[in-house]
């Protein structure tokens, strides 16, 4: 799962601090353009520390709460093959905010600042997840669709200039194919099936198509720090160019499985030799970031209720721990 | 309640390989942390053996150094085989 930078419109470029040593600043302006890795402990500018920790900590907290859609269809799986898969996906997610977490912290704000953040309703995740997944076919299009999305993503960011984000990314994408082959196979599954089936399959690709190309990000001209995350390779390609590779790959696996394109004004550009598509709901889109999503709250809710159900498991692991040091003492 | 302390975790992917850092794990101690990195960085097989060391035990160097600890190895070429011209019919060395 992903989630591109969900800044408001209208936020201006963050000018690097003017109190940045210059020759530090130049250094390291010369060792991101020539695809060297910045490490940990290597000198940064705070803007490039700062963007970074919000785009990392964003993409971790939206594989945290990519869970909870999918974790609603674990019990209702329609075979135990399904079950097991879906377990295993779910798992994965916990996985990938793991490693990207952890990415995070090595950029200087803790563990614990970033799930406050989350639970505060302060930090954002991918918009994708405030919508709700109301039949099996859903998650099957999570699977093929926004799973695709991500990894389209997320490819380019296993050369991001972060050298910890960029290996979480080498893991995750790894991870991430097995997430959307199992979605498309579920797929077409249903595509094949009865007439309910595929009724029901065509229903999920309506409402997930469009929250699928939004996950991009905003367009180009109303994406304020592309510039700069570009020349700083935390981004390697604008939103508008990822959203325009997914739509010429997916649009084809759609037509293999009978389903059509939500989409009227959808046309084949031979010029351009990619799709022509209609104008995404941005209205929507923003709603969306500013947690008006269907399901925001929620998520959100079912997020504290699990750190907060679950507090005894960690107050139980560090008494243990508190005891066997008191008896090693003793 | 503040964060368990970290943990860096090390796999060896298959015998007659060394451990490769591969990420880290919040854990109150050491058992729980290997019960972490396993489920965490081994769902795959990816490993056969997994060291845990406490982050906070790690010394490293400063890499604001690096220069005056690894430079003074560039001007000394004579330590690489290819520095040494041998003549072509001179075989097996």
């Amino acid at each position: 799962m992903y989630t591109t930078e969900l800044s408001k419109p209208g936020a201006t470029v963050q000018p690097i601090a003017p109190q940045e040593d210059p020759e530090l600043l130049a250094a390291f302006e010369a060792r991101v353009a020539a695809d060297e890795f910045i490490e940990p402990k290597d000198w940064m500018p705070e803007a490039y520390r700062k963007t970074l920790t919000r785009q990392i900590s964003q993409h971790a907290h939206s594989e945290i709460v990519g869970m909870l859609p999918e974790g609603n269809w674990i019990t209702r799986a329609p075979s135990l093959r399904r079950k097991a898969i879906l377990l295993a996906k779910v798992q994965d997610e916990a996985g990938h905010g793991l490693y990207l977490y952890c990415a995070a912290e090595t950029l200087g704000t803790s563990r614990e600042e970033m799930i406050e953040a989350l639970h505060s309703g302060k930090a954002k995740y991918s918009t994708i997840f405030n919508y709700p997944t109301l039949t099996w076919a859903d998650i099957a299009a999570i699977g093929w669709l926004v799973d695709g999305a991500a990894i389209m993503n997320q490819v380019p960011l296993q050369r991001t200039s972060y050298g910890p984000y960029a290996r979480a990314m080498v893991r995750v994408c790894k991870e991430e194919s097995f997430h959307q082959r199992q979605g498309y196979e579920a797929m077409t599954e249903l595509a094949n099936g009865t007439p309910e089936q595929k009724r029901m399959a065509q229903d999920a690709f309506n409402r997930w198509w469009w929250p699928s190309l939004m996950m991009f990000g905003p367009p180009d001209e109303n994406s304020p720090n592309t510039a700069q995350s570009l020349r700083w390779r935390i981004k390697r390609e604008t939103n508008d160019e990822l959203r325009q590779k997914f739509v010429d790959i997916t649009v084809p696996q759609a037509e293999f499985l009978g389903l059509t394109v939500p989409d009227p004004e959808l046309k084949w550009n031979e010029a351009k030799g990619g799709y022509d598509f209609g104008e995404i709901d941005w209205e929507e889109f923003y709603a969306v970031v500013r947690s008006e999503g269907p399901v925001a709250r929620e998520r959100i809710t079912a997020r504290r209720e699990a750190w907060t159900q679950n507090a005894w498991v960690r107050e139980a692991a560090a008494a243990h721990e508190a005891k066997r040091r008191s008896r090693a003492a003793a | 309640m503040s964060d368990w302390p970290l943990w860096e975790v090390f796999v060896r992917a298959k015998g007659g390989l060394a451990h490769r850092h591969v990420g880290s794990v919040h854990a109150p101690d050491a058992e729980l942390a290997l019960r972490h990195a396993r489920d965490t960085y081994t769902r795959r097989q990816e490993g056969v053996s997994l060291w845990i060391v406490r982050s906070a035990d790690i010394v490293a160097s400063d890499p604001d150094q690096a220069g005056e600890l690894f430079e003074p190895a560039a001007d000394k070429v004579y330590r690489h085989p290819t520095f040494y011209e041998i003549p072509d019919e001179v075989k097996h060395i």
